[in-house]
């Protein structure tokens, strides 16, 4: 497994760069509005929405560089996949519609609050389970007719599908209670502690068995992560796992304030890096690879300009975003 | 239930179902976003207690709608691949960029200042909040001029090549950001997003005054909106006249569809006003004619000839009707837009902007008038260059995802549900918002929410500075 350095590569890991930025503070995003029905109490829940409220725009946003960036350098794969996943990604589209206007919606009405709380919630679980259904039916693979998607509209749903989507929601819920232990105080941190727990646990058992049924979905997996000297590459994926989670039990053991969050990120960019290492140089699963779906040279380094000067600029004035918010968020100083 | 419906029909009322939906929050943002810079600049500069409690006002609309506009972009984003997969692959390599290069400069500058121009001004003080507002207003310009660009290339496509793979890709980026119709286009819909917030500001202004005349807050909106009509108006049917005369060197069939002209006119063309527009016998029944007029209009003689729809392959014919009725509303209402504006004008020479109950009604009655004016707008720009995706390049037939009839009708049909629910939620509570009047010590979004803080004042924010403003 060699990898050089073109400009395809290049793109490839922008794109995946894009996405696991999407992953992560969406992630959490989303898990806050999975986690909205543990905490019925209307105080519980506006501390809850303003600690991402003035963040969430910017969170989102990264899923359209993600689809954006894919049709300007990969538009092949593009073409291919969104048909493809077809019902995930539209199921997608309407969660996050229910969930972003809840944000604005739910503090104009008194009386219908409660429903925006429900499309809020409901919203966030069918986003996130849309995402993972969508990210097991490309492991799996799809159906290619020449430059087309090649198969039918119920493609998508298997049970390795519905697999991966459960884990990617247990998944968010673990980013949105760490999130919670850091953003918050008093009994609701208490609760957010209790919920980490859980959804740590969940998790390790969600990795595991994505993890021990991915080899068997195709060879070129099996390949990928047991063969000599592939191992000595992959291996260390699975220790720093173990790793990585033996520290988040510690810390939420020990009760502290960020390192559960920053410690549950590690873990999902373990996986994601799992994820990469089973799919590269694959971008659409057994049929293409990011060299065919590559769009031409001249489009690929225009738009890479950009990115070297755009990228930066963008991660400092998001930071500065997050900074102008810091700290505990509570029912009494709030934002406001 | 749809064996009738083919697939291609039903992406077809997908996109423009969800994009007038799109469309209608941006008009509105765009021009509020540039809205509440003035306020704030205003209230900087003065001091005066009116701009910032204007300010916070509109904020909290602007919050709303902004949310809605934010959402419902995100699923246009997405659309080019899931209804139109041989569209996006063939076009990819050119409008992915510059959709790519609108989410790096635009989305992310308003998305990421949008939280502290929303809830932060306590937070950052007076003078960095301001800083905030203003990358939260050029980030929707920067976004309207980057996705005109993309839209404007797929009506006057130039700069490009054609690949081996049937992908048109970019010869010339210059060529291709600055497509022949781009500038007229550009120009056109910041006018338009202009207009639209203007007679929102205004009639909103009016209720109020019509309630109570000596209100200080809906003074000020009404003043500073009518202001806004009276100079963009004209300027807007000037910028549209040019944008036609663009059009018709570039894009000849979309003219004779909105002029209505089936038959070629050897000497003098006349302008239909209005008529029936009949697609199967290529005539428009009872039409009502000005003589030669059209001819002056598009070719500034009155005897020119102008070319019709007779000089084009029938299977290149846009759909006369839609695109004929569609024009006449966006100009009908361009005309009305301008006389609201003269009124406005010869009121306030004589005193009396502030007195008329009947002008306050004039100008709540065309409160929405911009709306439907950009959405007609739309509609003539994109009827008028079927049965195309890329003008004379690739067709819509030849752009439509690999699916089947009832994946796009289910997913139609969610959408229409889901659109309906949340716009009439969305368009009750920015009516709520709208139906009080602004007050003195108004707070932003959130004021529901316990605040420890008093109210800041620019000269409290400025202090830190030192200097004064
Ligand atoms: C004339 C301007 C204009 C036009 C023609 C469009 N948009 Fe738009 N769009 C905006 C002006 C805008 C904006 C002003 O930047 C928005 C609107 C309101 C808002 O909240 O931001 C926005 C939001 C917005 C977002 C959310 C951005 C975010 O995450 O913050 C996306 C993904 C899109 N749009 C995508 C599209 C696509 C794919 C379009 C065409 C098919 C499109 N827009 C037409
Ligand atoms: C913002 C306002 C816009 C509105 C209201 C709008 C509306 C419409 C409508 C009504 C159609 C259907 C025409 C027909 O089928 O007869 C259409 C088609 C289309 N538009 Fe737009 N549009 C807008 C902007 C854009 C932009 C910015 C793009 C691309 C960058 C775009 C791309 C397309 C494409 C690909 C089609 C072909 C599919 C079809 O025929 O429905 N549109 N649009
Ligand atoms: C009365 C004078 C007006 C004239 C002569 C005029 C002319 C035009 C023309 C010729 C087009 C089609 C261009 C093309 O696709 O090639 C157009 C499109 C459009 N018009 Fe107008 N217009 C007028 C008023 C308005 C007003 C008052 C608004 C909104 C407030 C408006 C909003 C739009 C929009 C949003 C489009 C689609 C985008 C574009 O192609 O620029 N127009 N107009």
């Amino acid at each position: 497994m060699s990898v050089s350095l073109d400009l395809a590569t290049i793109w490839a890991f922008i794109i995946a760069f894009a996405v696991f930025v999407y992953i992560v503070m969406d992630g959490f995003d989303l898990g806050l509005g999975i986690l909205f029905p543990l905490f019925p109490a209307k105080a519980d829940r506006d501390v809850i929405m303003n600690s991402v409220a003035p963040v969430w725009d910017g969170n989102e946003t990264w899923l359209v560089l993600g689809g954006g960036g894919m049709m300007a350098a990969f538009p092949l794969a593009y073409a291919v996949l969104m048909p493809a996943l077809y019902t995930p990604v539209i199921t997608m589209l309407l969660g996050l519609v229910f969930r972003g206007v809840a944000f604005e919606f739910r503090w104009r009405t008194r009386r219908e609050r409660n429903l925006w709380d429900i499309a809020f919630a409901g919203g966030s679980l069918l986003a996130a389970l849309a995402q993972g259904v969508a990210l097991g039916a490309i492991l799996q693979g799809v159906h290619v007719e020449g430059r087309h998607y090649g198969g039918g509209w119920w493609d998508w749903l298997t049970p390795f599908s519905i697999l991966t989507g459960v884990a990617l929601v247990i998944g968010y819920a673990l980013l949105g209670a760490t999130w919670l232990v850091m953003k918050t105080e008093g009994d609701l941190r208490e609760r957010a502690y209790h919920l980490s727990w859980m959804f740590l646990i969940a998790m390790l058992g969600a990795i595991g068995l994505v993890s021990i049924v991915t080899p068997f979905l195709h060879v070129q997996y099996t390949q990928r992560w047991f063969s000599w000297p592939n191992v000595i590459l992959t291996a260390p994926v699975p220790i720093a796992v173990a790793g990585i989670s033996a520290l988040l039990l510690r810390s939420l053991a020990r009760k502290y304030d960020y390192q559960p969050f920053l410690l549950s990120l590690t873990l999902f960019g373990l996986s994601y890096a799992g994820l990469g290492i089973s799919m590269y140089p694959y971008i659409v699963p057994q049929s293409i690879t990011i060299w065919q779906a590559a769009s031409p040279e001249n489009s690929q380094s225009f738009m890479l300009f950009g990115v070297a000067v755009l990228i930066p600029l963008i991660l400092g004035y998001t930071a500065w975003a997050y900074w102008v918010f810091r700290g505990k968020v509570n029912a009494t100083s709030g934002f406001h | 239930m749809f064996e009738g419906l083919d697939a291609i029909l039903l992406a077809r009322a997908q996109f423009a179902f969800t994009m007038s939906f799109h469309i209608i929050f941006p008009s509105f943002s765009i021009g509020l976003a540039s809205y509440l810079a003035v306020l704030e600049a205003l209230w900087l500069w003065t001091g005066r207690e009116v701009f910032i409690s204007l300010f916070n006002y509109w904020l909290k609309i602007f919050a709303v709608a902004f949310g809605m506009g934010v959402v419902s972009g995100i699923v246009m984003s997405y659309q080019f691949g899931t209804n139109w997969s041989a569209f996006a692959d063939k076009t990819g390599p050119i409008i992915g960029p510059m959709m790519a290069y609108e989410v790096l400069t635009a989305f992310f500058l308003e998305a990421g200042f949008l939280g502290v121009m929303l809830f932060g001004l306590k937070r950052v003080g007076a003078r960095l909040h301001f800083l905030a507002t203003l990358m939260v207003a050029t980030g929707t310009l920067i976004s309207t001029f980057w996705i005109l660009s993309a839209n404007s290339w797929m009506q006057t496509p130039a700069g490009y090549a054609i690949n081996a793979e049937g992908q048109f890709v970019a010869a010339n980026w210059l060529e291709v950001i600055f497509n022949p119709s781009f500038p007229y286009r550009l120009v056109h819909m910041v006018l338009a997003a202009y207009l639209t917030t203007a007679l929102v500001v205004g009639a909103v202004g009016a209720y109020h005054l019509l309630r109570d005349r000596q209100l200080a807050g809906p003074r000020m909106m009404f003043s500073m909106a009518m202001w806004m009509v009276s100079l963009v108006a004209p300027i807007q049917i000037l910028a549209g006249d040019q944008h036609g005369l663009n059009t018709l060197k570039h894009q000849p069939a979309k003219v004779m569809a909105m002029e209505g002209h089936y038959q070629s006119h050897p000497n003098g063309a006349p302008l239909i006003l209005l008529g029936l527009p009949d697609q199967a016998e290529a005539k428009v029944r009872y039409a009502i004619e000005v003589p030669k007029m059209s001819s002056l209009i598009l070719k500034h003689s009155p005897n020119a000839p102008l070319a019709g729809l007779d000089t084009v392959p029938r299977n290149d014919w846009p759909p006369v009707p839609i695109t004929f009725w569609s024009f006449r509303v966006m100009v009908g209402l361009g005309c009305l837009i301008l006389g609201l504006g003269l009124l406005s004008l010869w009121l306030r020479w004589r005193g009396e902007l502030y007195q008329s109950r009947l002008f306050h009604g004039i100008a709540m009655a065309m409160g929405p008038a911009g709306f439907i004016a950009v959405l007609a707008g739309w509609v003539t720009t994109e009827t008028g260059r079927q049965p195309f995706t890329v003008f004379g390049l690739l067709r819509t037939v030849e752009s439509v995802s690999p699916l089947a009839a009832p994946a796009v009708a289910s997913s139609l049909i969610a959408f229409v549900i889901a659109y309906f629910v949340l716009f009439i939620a969305g368009v009750i509570y920015i009516l709520r918002l709208m139906a009080v009047p602004p007050h003195p010590s108004e707070q932003g979004p959130r004021s529901d929410v316990p605040v420890r803080a008093a109210g800041i004042t620019p000269a409290a924010g400025v202090a830190v500075e030192g200097a004064g403003v």
